[in-house]
């Protein structure tokens, strides 16, 4: 299809919906054109009520997404038992014990709010909570957050986690999460991001490394980070601390010692890399595990931003080596893919970072889409001065940092920045669209309905997207790929992690029960029986 | 795994660790899904309803369809009145069901929305219904959120409109698609004609067809859910999930009401088709009487497989008192009962069952995994049993682990095979068997592996 028909499509099915309904959708819906002079869409607005929607809330974003993965922090669900429990185990920021560390991931923490604490304030509960969790569990750090209705009965978990840390000489952080605040998961990783900045990063004090850095928005699911951590090590580099996935409360408190700052996750985790910045004077620079071209690509940029010749050269070598190892796999793979088409439906980042790794073995994007990405996500930093504030996310505090009269570095020369702005993203993230190609539809906030009239439009071979329309896509006999759990495998980060991805695309695309849909007595005709019954 | 779990138990006031209970609006939805070309609707922020649609479909590896009211900070404050009036509108246009299921969260309850009111405010469109329950998720469970939308429904649509339909009502409680269809099988083959009600059997155990069907074909017509009032007798199976709407239909159209185990085991399965019999006079039919024959068959000819083992049984009230008292036929000993959902009279019952069998157990509502595993620490069993969450304590207390109840996240079809009636039991039987078995062969010494067992 040609970008005129697919626009004419999106249009018509667009065109369905109610009039209220069409006003909003139609800004949140672009097919890409480099023709165009500007393409601007509309996006980290609130969802539309009843269009049934994949997003999450606040509370999600900051204790199930930032928070959840470091494994050294209790965190403690204020609120009745639901939160907690649906963000027990469920996503698979994987973490495993070093030396004399703790972790507590298998742990679902909860106040366990009854009808009396909403009447009454759940104060006091979330006190005796703490203190019967410092007396079982013996933590270095707390983490409290709070859900929907703590917001609303006016209880002061500041002023809770200030009398805790104080009672027990611990460190104890307040998370004021509520479901209902922002319009997304977004605002959830806003919050989480100022406390992390503002409590934990910059309170520690360790020598580090002559290469030395911070992985931020890595949250290690099914090992990704781990992959990643291997590859990094191989070359040289000293990892302070990976944000957050198998992270700890104790790295974290090192990160302003690292010399620089890689964003894999540009949407969760952003603020603190231009928090950081500003306070310590750390450049950061985006990059992108995911794939083999992008994964190679990221670590020669790493390696340039340190411009030293030793670690060129040794970044050289790993990735020649690396590459070599797993050609034949992405080879044989890539034969079984080529050609074929996706649809990427996923959170904040992955629908962009899928698909380098995707066009590795030879799969084309034809859609792809965020739940919760801002427009800089989607259109480019650039964007960022342009953006309006809106009131219903005005209520997630942005915070002002200055330069820490200790710490503050300036790292590169002012001809150094510009000569490296050229050639990598530094201090900058150019979004998804640019890359896409022509007449590929770009939407945000993808809803049931676009889901499925869109998989009929396009008939893509895979949909990538979460557990929720994972089962609508098959029913509909296309087969589709978690990019949030990768369906309980993965690594699919770094070069090990493209083979694993390559292997399970090319296993759900070829696995012989597609064949076994229709029946055969609905595809031939029938003989007349000739049994009298 | 878990391994901050200290052997010696305290007593915790406030703290609630490794939870054996969700919320009450996932078992709203999933009453929801049980009625025909029904869309269940949250009225609260999105985050619920996406968590709850991710953790049934998890469950059942199906489609979970709902909408919600999307909350922002200004409707917290200022009431979900105008969220709810959109999301109808916008409901009923985009994606049309017959009828919208509403629910709430502990976000709408906290701020007090009168859904009446907000509902009959609202315009709705022709030959369309809208139907709501409260379900604060500081209350109770999702059990207890199951049966208040079990009683929205009666409450919205049953009637009593003097045509008696000779029908028998049957509320399944919170169980598995193919346990609703196990129990249909029964009473189809007594010949009983019934209303199953909720029934998410065809709709979330669909097939692949290659087509995908927002509203699939099972679930209870809403013409049956009108028509409960005009049956002969309800029957509640699940004193937990079900008694409270039967209850509801015998106060508003006086239908009485009978409430029951689950039919989970020999003596539970026994008295449901004892009850049906007797209130419909219907015979039992010599093929059930004959899959009755083959479990206790199966129980003589294996009780060594199981007899005198230990077993930690957890998840939701209903199936555990029905799987207690299962167990105890077996000649196991439920040593460990724990329910997340609260109420008095689980404990009760629970510790009658085992003061009668002489056993020497600990049962608690509201209880938790932390304190479960505490237990198994302080006097270890031979066997655990209970939804997936139980597979860290299993690990990292050495135990074999059955799993049973809800949620399964981590293993398929379970929801596709029944745990109720005479072929519910022999399930139960052959996972229970085999679990033992498997450890057994697992850690005896070469000479000691039997080739029969």
């Amino acid at each position: 299809m040609n970008a005129v028909d697919i626009k004419q499509k999106v249009s018509k099915t667009l065109e369905q919906y109610p009039a209220a309904v069409f006003k909003n959708r139609k800004d949140h819906v672009i097919v890409k054109d480099s023709e165009a002079d500007v393409q601007i869409i509309t996006a980290n607005t609130r969802t539309v009520p009843g269009i049934i929607t994949n997003r999450g809330c606040c509370y999600a974003g900051c204790k199930g997404v930032v928070l959840g993965p470091l494994r050294d922090a209790l965190i403690i669900t204020h609120g009745p038992i639901g939160c907690g429990y649906y963000s027990w185990g469920t996503r698979r920021h994987k973490g495993r014990i070093d030396g004399d560390e703790k972790n507590y991931l298998s742990y679902c923490l909860s106040t366990d709010l009854q009808e009396g604490d909403i009447v009454f304030g759940g104060d006091k509960k979330l006190k005796q909570a703490i203190t019967e969790a410092v007396e079982i569990f013996h933590p270095e750090t707390i983490m409290i957050c709070s859900t929907c209705p703590v917001g609303l009965i006016g209880d002061d978990i500041n002023a809770d986690a200030a009398w805790a840390q104080k009672e027990f000489g611990i460190k104890v952080l307040a998370f004021s999460c509520e479901g209902y605040k922002g319009v997304s998961q977004s605002g959830g990783h806003h919050i989480a991001n100022n406390s992390l900045i503002k409590h934990v990063i910059g309170t520690g004090e360790r020598a580090v490394g002559k290469y030395s850095l911070n992985i931020l928005g890595e949250y290690n699911i099914g090992g990704d980070g781990w992959e990643v951590e291997r590859i990094m090590k191989r070359i040289g580099y000293d990892i302070v601390s990976v944000m957050t996935g198998n992270g700890t409360v104790r790295d974290l408190s090192n990160a302003h010692l690292a010399h620089l700052n890689v964003v894999q996750c540009h949407r969760s985790i952003n603020y603190i890399g231009e928090m950081m910045n500003t306070k310590y004077g750390h450049d950061w620079i985006k990059v992108n595990f995911i794939g083999v071209q992008s994964m190679a690509k990221s670590l020669r940029d790493i390696a340039a931003y340190f411009g030293d010749k030793d670690l060129i050269d040794r970044t050289e070598e790993v990735i020649a080596e690396e590459i070599s190892e797993i050609s034949d796999a992405m080879e044989y793979f890539r034969n079984i893919c080529q050609g074929k088409t996706a649809a990427l439906f996923v959170g904040g980042s992955r629908a962009h970072h899928y698909q380098m790794l995707l066009k590795d073995i030879g799969v084309e994007t034809v859609l792809a889409g965020y739940e919760f990405g801002h427009r800089d996500d989607y259109e480019g930093r650039e964007v960022i001065p342009t953006i309006k504030a809106d009131g219903d996310s005005k209520n997630i505090e942005s915070i002002e940092v200055e330069p820490d009269s200790k710490y503050y570095r300036v790292f590169l020369s002012p001809e150094r920045v510009i000569e490296l702005k050229n050639t990598i993203n530094l201090n900058d993230y150019p979004g998804m669209m640019k890359g896409m190609s022509d007449g590929s539809i770009v939407i945000d906030d993808l809803n049931h309905y676009e889901t499925e009239e869109f998989l009929k439009i396009l008939k893509p071979d895979i949909f990538c997207s979460g557990i929720k329309d994972k089962y609508i896509s098959h029913k509909a006999g296309v087969f589709s790929k978690q990019l949030h759990s990768y369906d309980y495998s993965g690594p699919y980060a770094g070069f090990k992690g493209a083979v694993n991805f390559a292997r399970d695309i090319a296993m759900g695309l070829t696995t012989p029960s597609w064949k076994l849909i229709t029946p055969p007595w609905k595809k031939e005709p029938m003989l007349e029986g000739t049994m009298a019954v | 795994m878990l391994d901050y779990t200290p052997k010696e138990y305290s007593k915790r006031e406030a703290l609630s660790i490794n939870p054996a209970k969700t919320c009450q609006p996932v078992g709203a939805m999933y009453a929801a899904l049980g009625v025909n070309k029904c869309l269940p609707h949250s009225h609260g922020s999105q985050g619920c309803c996406s968590f709850h649609r991710m953790f049934l479909t998890r469950n059942f590896r199906d489609p979970i369809m709902a909408s919600t009211s999307s909350f922002t900070e200004g409707s917290a404050v200022f009431g979900g009145g105008s969220n709810l009036k959109t999301s109808i509108k916008n409901v009923f246009s985009i994606y049309n069901p017959d009828i919208l299921a509403v629910h709430t969260t502990c976000l709408s309850e906290t701020i007090g929305d009168d859904m009446n009111s907000l509902i009959s405010g609202t315009q709705i469109p022709d030959g369309k219904i809208v139907i709501h329950a409260n379900t604060p998720s500081y209350q109770g469970s999702h059990i207890t959120g199951f049966s208040n939308m079990v009683k929205g429904f009666i409450k919205y649509l049953a009637a009593n409109t003097k045509t008696p339909n000779g029908k028998l009502n049957v509320i399944p409680g919170f169980v598995n698609p193919a346990d609703m269809r196990e129990i249909k099988r029964l009473l189809k083959a007594m010949g009983v004609p019934f209303t199953m009600f909720p029934d998410t059997s065809g709709v979330i155990d669909a097939p692949m067809t290659g087509k995908f069907e927002m509203y699939p074909a099972g679930g209870t017509k809403v013409d049956d859910i009108k028509d409960l009032g005009n049956s002969e007798a309800t029957l509640a199976l699940g004193s937990f999930a079900s008694a409270e709407g039967a209850y509801d239909l015998e106060k508003k159209c006086k239908v009485p009401a009978k409430i029951l185990k689950t039919p989970i085991g020999v003596k539970a399965t026994d008295d449901f088709l004892m009850a049906v019999a007797k209130l419909t006079g219907k015979e039992i039919p010599a093929e059930i009487e004959e899959e009755r024959g083959q479990v206790v068959d199966i129980m003589v000819d294996c009780h060594y497989h199981y007899h005198g083992k230990k077993v930690a049984l957890f998840g939701d009230p209903d199936l555990l008192l029905a799987l207690t008292e299962f167990t105890i036929s077996m000649g196991m000993i439920p040593k460990y009962v724990v329910t997340g959902t609260p109420g008095d009279s689980f404990e009760k019952e629970i510790k009658a069952m085992m003061e009668e069998a002489g056993i020497d157990g600990k049962v608690k509502a509201l209880g938790d995994l932390f304190t479960l595993q505490q237990w198994m620490k302080e006097e270890p069993v031979d066997l655990l049993m209970g939804g997936t969450h139980g597979k860290y304590i299993a690990r990292a207390e050495d135990v074999p682990f059955v799993r049973i109840g809800f949620p399964i996240l981590d293993r398929s079809v379970h929801s596709y095979m029944p745990i109720t009636g005479y072929k519910g039991a022999l399930r139960i039987i052959e996972l229970i068997s085999n679990a033992l078995l498997d450890r057994q062969e697992r850690d005896c010494a070469d000479e000691d592996l039997e080739l029969i067992m």
